[in-house]
């Protein structure tokens, strides 16, 4: 009975630790961890369930993610079915109900944005395709905009003490954001046309932002892993129709686009894709400047 | 206000080509053909430019449908849960016949256990289906169509959302919570069958009917209490025909991250269960039929362990898993030796029982490239001591009238390969040099399918 006694003292202690002031935040990939703390400041107390190095696919609702679920105020997800696979989980085994589904304690930024690829057609022969649309929404600024004045606003009605504060660092935040477009899109021009092959599609709504032209994907479907038959198909249209840049998320297996890159001769990128893929993308505003400048280095 | 523009260019384009193809000896023609084209490409993609140009820059005039309003969503089948479905099956070569399989030096926990069927054959297909009841309740029903022909109920139960500060209570069938991999269904394990610890204890897998109470600490770490109170039905308990619950466990799991590479999750369950005449059949010295049948009680405690790496916590292209759990399992009571159906030599006898025994195992489970995995598995049974008042007090019947319980240290290796085209199939290849029953060693070869359909299943952890 000794783990019981154990369970018991462990059970007491966290019982008996002072509940936090601040708003506890659950975000679920990097940029939403980032974009809250831009819009919350000291106010909030942020923990961020993945990395840059991670695929949103592909995560496993692990203990540490059940514990931290269990004490969130707020989570904040992608949403359009990119959690599917972990997020049901972590709402169903952490015993919190502010998180379920259709409560306030739950955000999903692709409710608050329009979403491209929305499929005609759904049926698994066409890969892991997302029902609503595809939700790497965080790569075009206008989506960062429109889903920070959303999340904003679920801010202050679950944290109504402090929505005045919430307002102001918005306020700030889309003044500095909507001056740093206006420059990402000057020095950005060049960019325009660009031909580029992805690994994924989870660059659409950067391509679509900047005009790159994605010609081609290393996954054969969306989600499956690159092979050697499609990507010597790929390299034979690359023959025909020439790309500048292969072109790949920081989380996504480097070897395909190696391969693509040697063969085709044509370099290699790799894109922080969120806030921590790169030393210099610490912050959204770092993560749309490394992004910009990663791109312009190899369009020459 | 483009894509109207960009159809018609495309059909007067395919019209022209048709009408100038027929005149096939004009190359001059083919020639103007060509300049169109490629007129027309550069046309649509300046148009394609400034389509994108336009949302890019305009942002919010070219609205597409946000994820929550999806198209389409009205009408009756509106609400309808989220339904998937588990096609399973096997091919399976053995040395020694299925039928005679037993688990020996162990009371037989009457689960399907031994190995599936020679030749080819079906696994249990599954039909999933859950949704939220209301904000209050989660409903999942996990219906079994066995190879038999049969539906089995596997899981049927309601789920609390809205309890809070981290209970969640269950109630109806369930996979109970003892242990690790007693919660996850068969189509996600990693080889084909369970261990042997849980064949020889637990029939297989636990799942029972009662609730289940969990509760998860408000703590930075993970630490998860539950109990359960059942009816008790399935082995080691029997259904007893009595009011109150018959059978009860509580266990705790805490567990965590090392690093962004490393992630862990340990446990201790204890589970306590009556039966009253839960029978096996057996055979005497001469081979005559005889129906055992224990009275008492039954208490089993499992450790259990998992840590799973995957480099950055990336499993996409290699990933690692060792799970291993250990079991002490304690029966309690009076066995009854029954013959009058076979030799009748003794008839009835009845005398005090007792076993103490205890069981282990260990995987590991290597991606070693995307879409491929190998595993491997060692399971062991310590007999321990089976103290059998009808021997011991010679009633009559001797050892060799209990050939279940002969002295045997039951084993086995297993070793599999399996490939994943994408997240929703699996083949698998998996091979076991089996030491269940005494004296004999079976090697079973299985390759076994397993296809997920609808919805995207959640896996856990």
């Amino acid at each position: 009975m000794k783990w019981l006694k154990i369970a018991m003292t462990a059970l007491l202690a966290a019982l008996a630790a002072p509940a936090s002031a601040a708003l506890n935040i659950f975000a679920c990939e990097p940029e939403w961890g980032a974009l809250a703390k831009e819009l919350a400041g000291e106010k909030a107390s942020i923990y961020v369930a993945t990395t840059a190095l991670q695929d949103p696919h592909r995560i496993e609702a692990r203990p540490s993610l059940i514990a931290r679920a269990r004490t969130a105020d707020l989570v904040v997800c992608s949403g359009a079915e990119l959690e599917i696979g972990w997020l049901p989980l972590l709402q169903s085994q952490s015993g919190n109900p502010k998180i379920q589904t259709g409560q306030a304690g739950l955000f999903e930024a692709a409710d608050h944005v329009a979403l491209l690829e929305v499929p005609r057609v759904l049926d698994r022969s066409q890969g892991d395709v997302h029902p609503g649309g595809n939700p790497h929404i965080h790569l075009s600024p206008y989506n960062i905009e429109e889903v920070a004045v959303a999340l904003a606003q679920r801010m202050a009605q679950i944290d109504s003490g402090e929505a005045a504060h919430y307002q102001v660092r918005t306020k700030a935040f889309l003044e500095r954001w909507r001056q740093a477009i206006v420059r990402w899109e000057r020095e950005g021009a060049p960019l325009k046309g660009m031909p580029i092959v992805v690994h994924h599609k989870d660059l659409t709504y950067l391509s679509k932002w900047l005009g790159l032209r994605e010609i081609g994907e290393l996954e054969p479907k969306p989600g499956l892993p690159p092979t050697v038959s499609h990507l010597s198909n790929l390299l034979s249209r690359l023959g025909r129709d020439p790309a500048k840049a292969v072109v790949r998320s920081a989380y996504s297996d480097p070897q395909a686009a190696e391969w693509l890159s040697a063969r085709a001769k044509i370099p290699a990128v790799t894109l922080p894709f969120t806030v921590g893929g790169s030393d210099k993308a610490k912050d959204l505003f770092g993560l749309y400047d490394d992004t910009l400048s990663r791109l312009l280095a190899v369009n020459k | 206000m483009f894509k109207p523009n960009l159809i018609a260019a495309a059909v007067a384009l395919a019209c022209a080509s048709a009408a100038l193809a027929q005149d096939a000896d004009s190359s001059k023609i083919r020639e103007e053909l060509k300049q169109m084209k490629d007129d027309y490409e550069q046309r649509v993609r300046a148009l394609e430019k400034r389509v994108s140009e336009a949302e890019a820059t305009a942002g919010k005039s070219e609205r597409g449908t946000p994820a929550g309003a999806v198209a389409g969503r009205s009408g009756e089948s509106a609400f309808n849960p989220a339904i998937s479905l588990i096609l399973q099956g096997t091919y399976a070569n053995t040395s020694q016949d299925p039928e005679t399989y037993q688990i020996t030096g162990f009371v037989p926990s009457g689960g399907e256990v031994g190995p599936p069927k020679r030749s080819f054959g079906l696994d249990e297909t599954e039909l999933v289906v859950s949704a939220n009841v209301d904000p209050y309740f989660r409903g999942h029903l996990v219906a079994a169509l066995t190879p038999e022909n049969e539906v089995e109920v596997e899981e049927a139960y309601f789920q609390t959302l809205a309890l809070g500060k981290g209970f969640t209570l269950k109630g109806g069938r369930y996979f109970s919570g003892i242990g690790y991999q007693n919660e996850i269904h068969q189509h996600a394990w990693d080889f084909q069958d369970a261990p042997l610890p849980y064949k020889a204890f637990l029939g297989g897998q636990l799942k029972q009917d009662g609730l289940q109470l969990r509760w998860v600490a408000p703590t930075p770490f993970f630490l998860e209490l539950g109990a359960e109170a059942t009816s008790g039905d399935q082995f080691p308990g029997s259904d007893r025909n009595k009011n109150g619950t018959n059978g009860g466990s509580v266990f705790g799991h805490v567990g965590g991250d090392i690093g962004p590479s490393y992630a862990w999750r340990a446990g201790v369950s204890y589970l306590k269960a009556t039966a009253q005449d839960r029978p096996y059949e057996d055979v005497d010295s001469v081979g005559g039929a005889v129906t055992n049948s224990f009275t008492g009680d039954a208490k089993l405690w499992i450790v259990d362990a998992i840590l799973k790496w995957a480099p950055n916590g990336n499993p996409a292209r290699t990933n690692f898993k060792l799970q291993g759990e250990y079991f002490s399992f304690e029966q309690d009571g009076t066995l009854t030796y029954d013959d009058t159906g076979g030799t009748n030599a003794f008839g009835t006898v009845a005398s005090s029982f007792a076993t103490d025994q205890s069981g282990w195992y260990a995987q590991g489970v290597w991606q070693f490239m995307p879409r491929w995995r190998v595993g491997y598995r060692y399971d062991r049974l310590d007999r321990g001591t089976v103290t059998n008042g009808i021997v011991n007090n010679g009633l009559g019947p001797t050892a060799a009238d209990f050939p279940v319980l002969a002295d045997h240290n039951p084993s086995r290796n297993t070793v599999m390969i399996d490939w994943s085209p994408s997240e929703f199939s699996r083949l698998r290849v998996q091979y076991a040099s089996d030491e269940s029953r005494i004296g004999v060693t079976d090697r079973v070869f299985i390759v076994q399918y397993i296809m997920s359909l609808g919805a995207h299943g959640a896996h856990k952890f």
